[in-house]
C-alpha cells in the first residue's frame, strides 16, 4: 500500500472543499431537505444518493436519454444538471408514476407492446413519452419518432415504443 | 386446455418491474459504506508505465486508495487462471498487473473513494508518465503478416476447403471477384459494465456483476484471486444489455473485487461510456469473394477469403467464412481465414459473430453476381438452395428457408420489383429493393436445472443462466408451467445466481435450446413423481400408471383415455402429506443424435431504401424478416427479438462504425453522440414472419434459438437495395451519405 503523503494539495483540497448545500426537492410527490454537494447531479443524487435507481445511467453526457425524468412535468435528461440548482422543484421519476398497485397506462402499454427487452432504457422511454405527450405536439408517427429519438434503446424496441406513444396520444384526444 | 402456454405471446413475467424501475441491476445495489470506484484509463497503444502519481488523488480526504500495477499484489501466477468459458486461445490480459500497455484505454488505476464524485475528481489527479513504443493498429497496413485463423474455441470451426475451387472458378462462364469491408463496431449495451462487491463478515464476497454468465464470473474470480468458490456468490438477476460484450469477465469485476479484499471493504465499480470502448470489439475484415458460375446460374466455385484483426496476446476467432457451404449447392469451395496481430484489445463477440459480417460479403456478392447473370436475386438463391450441408455432407435437422423466402417475398410484394437499377423513383427520391439470406447455428449446450413443486401449489424452477432482455425469465416460467400444467403466476424462474445449477455463459442462441430443455426435464420428474405419488393413494386410479397415459394440465393428472378421471395435485400433495418435491436435472446435448445433421437457423431478409438523389442520404424504408427459427417459445419475445435483430443490421448497414485514429491507436468516436446507433427516426417498418417447423434434433422444445438470426442478412439486403436504388455498388460498411453519392 502507498502511504498518503501528509502536506496537503492546496488546489485539490478547495475544490473538495465545497460545502453542502441544502435544498428542497419533491420527489414522487414527497417533500424533502436535501444536503448536496455542488457536484452533484440530478441524476446521481436519485441514484447514489436516494438510492431511487428506477433512473439509469447510460452515458452521463446526455446522449441516450436513459436518465429522462419529469422535472415540472417536462422532461429532461438529470445526468446534465446539478442537484443544487433545482431547489424547489417537482420531480417524477419512473417510480412515482403508478398510483399503489394501478400502473399508469403508459406503463401498462410497455407491458402489452412489448416495448422493451432489456429494459434499462426503459424507465428514460416512459418518462420521456409521458413528457412528449404533455408537450402536445406530436402528431403524426414521424413526429413522434423524431421526439422520442432523444432515448436509444439498444435492443431495438423502437417499432413497440412507437405504438406505445400512439395510442396513449389516441387516448388523449378521445 | 388453461395450462398451455408454450408459443403464445404472452407478456414478460418481469414485465411490471421493468416499468416500475424496481428491476434492479448491478450498480443498483447498495448496503451503508459501499466505496465507490473510478478507473483511470491510460492513453497510449503500446509502451509503459514510467511512472504514476497518485499523491494528489490521496490527499485529498476520503480518497480511500489508488491502485496501480505498482501496490497491486501479484494473483494468480499462470494465465490459465484468467481463462473464462468464452476466452480464445492465448493468454488473457491481466489488469494491473505490470507496467506493460498492450491497447489504448488500458485501466491503469483505480482510485476508490468514499462518493462517486469524489471518485471521480480524484481520478483525473492520477497522473501517469509513459514510455511510448511504436504501435500498429491498422489491419490493412499487415496483410503481409497475417496468420492462420485457427485454434480451439468453443462454437469455432476451422475453415476447411472443398473440391477444387481454382479449376471450377477458372471454368465459370461468369465470374466474379470483389473485395468488401466493414469498420469495427462496439457493442454499447445501455447500462454500462459494473461490479458491485459486498464484502461479507466471514470474508466471503457476493458480487453483483454485468455478466451473461454468473457461473463465469465466479469461476474467473475463484481462479484469479484464489478463493473457494464458496466464498463467492456472483448475482445478475437483469442485465441492461449485452449482446456478447458480458460474456468474458471484464476488467471492472477483477478491480472491484480486488478493490474489495485489499480494503475488506464493499466496493463498486461502474465504468464510463468511454470505457466501453476499451475492451473488445466487433473486428473489421476484409473479405475477397470469387463466384464462378455457369450461364444459368449454377454456382460452380465459390472462394471466401477474410482478413481479421486480433490483439497481441490473444488469438480471436469467429465463424466468417465457413457460410457459403451451408447456404449453397457448390461442389468447389475454398474459405481462407487469416488474422492480422494488432495492438488493441482482443476482439470480442458480438451478435451473430462472424456471420453478421462473413454473410453480409457473401450476400452482397450473390446479388452482384445475379446482375451479372441477369437473373433475379431471389431466384438465384433458390437455383442453389443446398438440401444438405455440403460441407459437413449431413442433412439440415429442420429447413424452412424455402418457405421463408415465398413468405417473405410475398409480404414484401418482391414479385412487382422492377430489376433495372435506379428504375423506381418517387419523386426526389431513389427507391431501391434489396434481399439477402441469413443463416446462424442452432445450438444445444450442457444446462441444468432444479424445480420445487410446494403443496400451495407453486412451482420454483431455476438455472444459473441469464436474461439479458432475451425473455429468458419469461419462456422458463412458460416451459414450467406448461409441462407440469400450473397457471403462469404459480411458477416463478430463478436466473441469474451462481448458487444455481450450472448453466453455460448465455450466448450462440443457445440458451432457449439448452435450458429450456432442462426446465422441461426437471419438470416432467417433478410430474413423475407427482404422478407416482398419486398412485400410492388409496384406491388411486393411477396406480401404476406412466405418465404417457396421463395429463398434467390444470393442476391436476387427467387419465388420457377417460378424462373424468382425475385428481388435483393439492389432493395428491394433502393426501401423502407432501410439503415439498425437489428435483434435478442435467441436460447433456445427445451429440450421438445431434452430430448426423446440420443445425441452423435461417432467414429471408427484404429491404426497400429510399435514397436521395442528389445528397445520397439513405432512409431504411421497410424490412421483411422471414425466420426458420425452430418452434417459437413466445411470439410476442420472440418477435422482439427479431426486431432488435433487424435494428442492429439497419445500425450496421448504415451507421455504426468504431472509428480509430491510428495516430494513437485508440477508438476516437468513443461516446453516444459520435458513435452512432439507429434511433427511434431512423425505423422503418418492420415485419416478421415466423415459419416455424420444431426441430426435436436441437431441442426437446423444439426450439432452435433466434437471438442472432435476425441480424445475419439484413446489412446485405440494405446494401444490395442501395444498389438496386442508385446503381452504385458501395462495398464497404457503413454505407454512409457520401460513398451512396451518385
Amino acid at each position: 500500500m502507498i502511504e498518503k503523503p501528509h502536506r496537503p494539495n492546496q488546489a485539490a483540497e478547495a475544490a473538495f472543499s465545497i460545502q453542502k448545500h441544502k435544498i428542497i426537492l419533491t420527489i414522487n410527490e414527497v417533500e424533502q431537505e436535501i444536503k448536496v454537494d455542488a457536484w452533484t447531479t440530478v441524476l446521481d443524487l436519485l441514484r447514489e444518493h436516494l438510492h431511487l435507481t428506477g433512473t439509469k445511467k447510460g452515458c452521463d453526457h446526455g446522449q441516450c436519454g436513459a436518465c429522462t425524468v419529469l422535472m415540472d412535468g417536462t422532461r429532461i435528461n438529470s445526468c446534465l444538471t446539478l442537484a443544487v440548482m433545482h431547489d424547489g422543484a417537482e420531480i417524477t421519476t419512473v417510480e412515482g408514476l403508478a398510483k399503489g398497485e394501478q400502473l399508469h397506462p403508459v406503463q401498462e402499454a410497455f407491458i402489452e407492446q412489448d416495448a422493451f427487452q432489456c429494459g434499462y432504457c426503459t424507465p428514460g422511454q416512459i418518462c420521456s413519452a409521458i413528457g412528449l405527450i404533455n408537450e402536445g405536439k406530436a402528431k403524426t408517427p414521424e413526429d413522434i419518432r423524431d421526439l422520442m429519438s432523444g432515448n436509444i434503446c439498444r435492443c431495438g424496441a423502437y417499432n413497440n415504443i412507437l405504438k406505445v406513444v400512439q395510442e396513449a396520444l389516441e387516448r388523449e384526444r378521445s | 386446455m388453461a395450462t398451455n402456454f408454450i408459443g403464445k405471446p404472452k407478456n414478460r413475467v418481469d414485465g411490471r418491474d421493468k416499468v416500475t424501475g424496481t428491476a434492479k441491476y448491478t450498480a443498483e445495489f447498495h448496503r451503508p459504506g459501499l466505496l465507490h470506484g473510478v478507473v483511470v484509463s491510460g492513453t497510449i497503444a503500446k509502451g509503459r508505465i514510467k511512472n504514476i502519481d497518485t499523491t494528489a488523488a490521496l490527499r485529498l480526504e476520503g480518497v480511500v486508495e489508488v491502485f496501480t500495477h505498482i501496490n497491486t499484489p501479484k494473483q494468480a501466477w499462470l494465465d490459465l487462471s484468467y481463462k473464462d468459458m468464452d476466452a480464445p486461445p492465448g493468454e488473457p490480459f491481466r489488469p494491473l498487473h505490470n507496467d506493460k500497455i498492450q491497447f489504448n484505454m488500458q485501466p491503469v488505476a483505480l482510485v476508490v473513494a468514499e462518493t462517486l464524485e469524489l471518485a471521480q475528481y480524484a481520478a483525473t489527479l492520477v497522473k501517469v508518465e509513459y514510455e511510448v513504443e511504436e504501435h500498429r493498429t491498422k489491419l490493412a497496413d499487415h496483410l503481409e503478416d497475417a496468420i492462420d485463423g485457427d485454434g480451439f474455441r468453443a462454437g469455432f470451426v476451422p475453415p476447411k476447403s472443398q473440391g477444387n475451387f481454382k479449376k471450377a472458378f477458372s471454368n465459370s462462364e461468369v465470374q466474379l471477384d470483389v473485395e468488401y469491408f466493414h469498420g469495427a463496431e462496439h457493442h454499447n449495451p445501455m447500462e454500462m459494465h459494473a461490479a458491485t462487491v459486498f464484502y461479507e463478515e466471514d470474508g466471503s464476497l457476493t458480487i453483483y456483476d454485468k455478466t451473461q454468465g454468473v457461473k463465469n464470473s465466479q469461476h474467473y474470480i475463484s481462479m484469479v484471486f484464489g478463493l473457494s468458490k464458496k466464498k463467492v456468490r456472483v448475482l445478475s438477476p437483469f442485465v441492461g444489455g449485452a449482446f456478447g460484450s458480458a460474456l468474458r469477465p471484464q476488467y471492472q469485476l477483477f478491480l472491484a473485487t480486488l478493490a474489495a479484499l485489499e480494503l475488506k471493504r464493499s466496493v463498486k465499480v461502474e465504468l464510463t461510456r468511454p470505457q466501453m470502448f476499451s475492451f473488445g470489439h466487433r473486428p473489421i475484415t476484409i473479405q475477397n469473394l470469387k463466384l464462378g458460375a455457369s450461364p444459368d446460374g449454377k454456382l460452380k466455385a465459390i472462394s471466401h477469403k477474410a482478413f481479421s484483426e486480433t490483439s497481441r496476446f490473444e488469438k480471436y476467432v469467429e465463424n466468417v467464412v465457413n457460410w457459403a457451404a451451408k447456404l449453397y449447392d457448390c461442389d468447389n469451395i475454398e474459405q481462407v481465414y487469416k488474422l492480422v496481430r494488432l495492438d488493441m484489445y482482443t476482439p470480442l463477440d458480438m451478435r451473430a459473430p462472424g456471420g453478421a459480417t462473413g454473410v453480409y460479403a457473401l450476400e452482397s456478392a450473390m446479388d452482384e453476381l445475379s446482375y451479372k447473370l441477369k437473373m433475379d436475386p431471389m431466384e438465384l438463391r433458390l437455383k442453389n438452395y443446398s438440401e444438405e450441408d455440403k460441407s459437413e455432407g449431413k442433412p439440415f435437422s429442420t429447413k424452412t428457408l424455402r418457405e421463408c423466402f415465398q413468405k417473405g417475398a410475398a409480404k414484401f410484394g418482391w414479385e412487382k420489383r422492377n430489376p433495372q437499377p435506379r428504375s423506381m423513383k418517387k419523386g426526389h427520391d431513389l427507391i431501391g429493393w434489396g434481399m439477402a439470406t441469413g443463416v446462424w447455428d442452432a445450438m444445444q449446450v450442457p444446462a441444468r436445472a432444479k424445480a420445487e413443486f410446494s403443496a400451495d401449489g407453486t412451482l420454483t424452477v431455476g438455472s444459473a443462466t441469464a436474461d439479458i432482455g432475451t425473455g429468458t425469465y419469461t419462456i422458463m416460467t412458460q416451459i414450467a408451467a406448461e409441462t407440469l400444467g400450473l397457471p403462469l403466476e404459480k411458477v416463478k424462474a430463478n436466473l441469474g445466481d451462481s448458487d444455481l445449477p450450472f448453466a453455460f455463459i448465455e450466448g450462440g442462441s443457445s440458451t432457449a435450446a439448452s435450458v429450456g430443455s432442462a426446465v422441461q426435464k426437471v419438470c416432467e420428474k417433478i410430474a413423475k413423481k407427482l404422478l407416482k405419488e398419486a398412485g400410492k393413494i388409496k384406491d388411486s386410479p393411477f396406480k401404476g400408471a406412466n405418465p404417457e397415459e396421463v395429463i398434467f394440465a390444470d393442476e391436476m393428472i387427467t387419465d388420457k383415455i377417460n378424462p373424468s378421471i382425475s385428481m388435483s395435485f393439492a389432493e395428491i400433495m394433502e393426501s401423502r402429506e407432501l410439503e415439498k418435491i425437489n428435483k434435478k436435472y442435467m441436460l447433456l446435448p445427445n451429440m450421438l443424435k445431434q452430430n448426423k445433421y446440420s443445425r441452423n437457423t435461417h432467414s429471408a431478409v427484404f429491404a426497400e431504401v429510399k435514397v436521395d438523389e442528389d445528397l445520397g442520404t439513405i432512409k431504411v424504408n421497410r424490412i421483411v424478416s422471414a425466420i426458420d427459427g425452430g418452434r417459437i417459445l413466445n411470439l410476442k419475445t420472440a418477435h422482439s427479438q427479431i426486431l432488435g435483430g433487424v435494428v442492429w443490421g439497419i445500425s450496421m448497414a448504415v451507421h455504426e462504425d468504431s472509428f480509430m485514429d491510428h495516430t494513437f491507436g485508440r477508438f476516437i468516436n468513443h461516446d453516444l453522440s459520435k458513435y452512432h446507433i439507429s434511433v427511434n427516426a431512423d425505423m422503418p417498418e418492420i415485419d416478421v414472419v415466423f415459419v416455424e417447423e420444431p426441430d426435436m434434433v436441437v431441442s426437446s422444445v423444439g426450439a432452435k434459438g433466434i437471438g442472432e438470426i435476425g441480424m445475419v442478412g439484413v446489412a446485405a439486403a440494405i446494401g444490395n437495395a442501395v444498389f438496386h436504388a442508385t446503381g452504385k455498388r458501395v462495398r464497404s460498411l457503413p454505407i454512409t451519405q457520401e460513398k451512396a453519392m451518385t
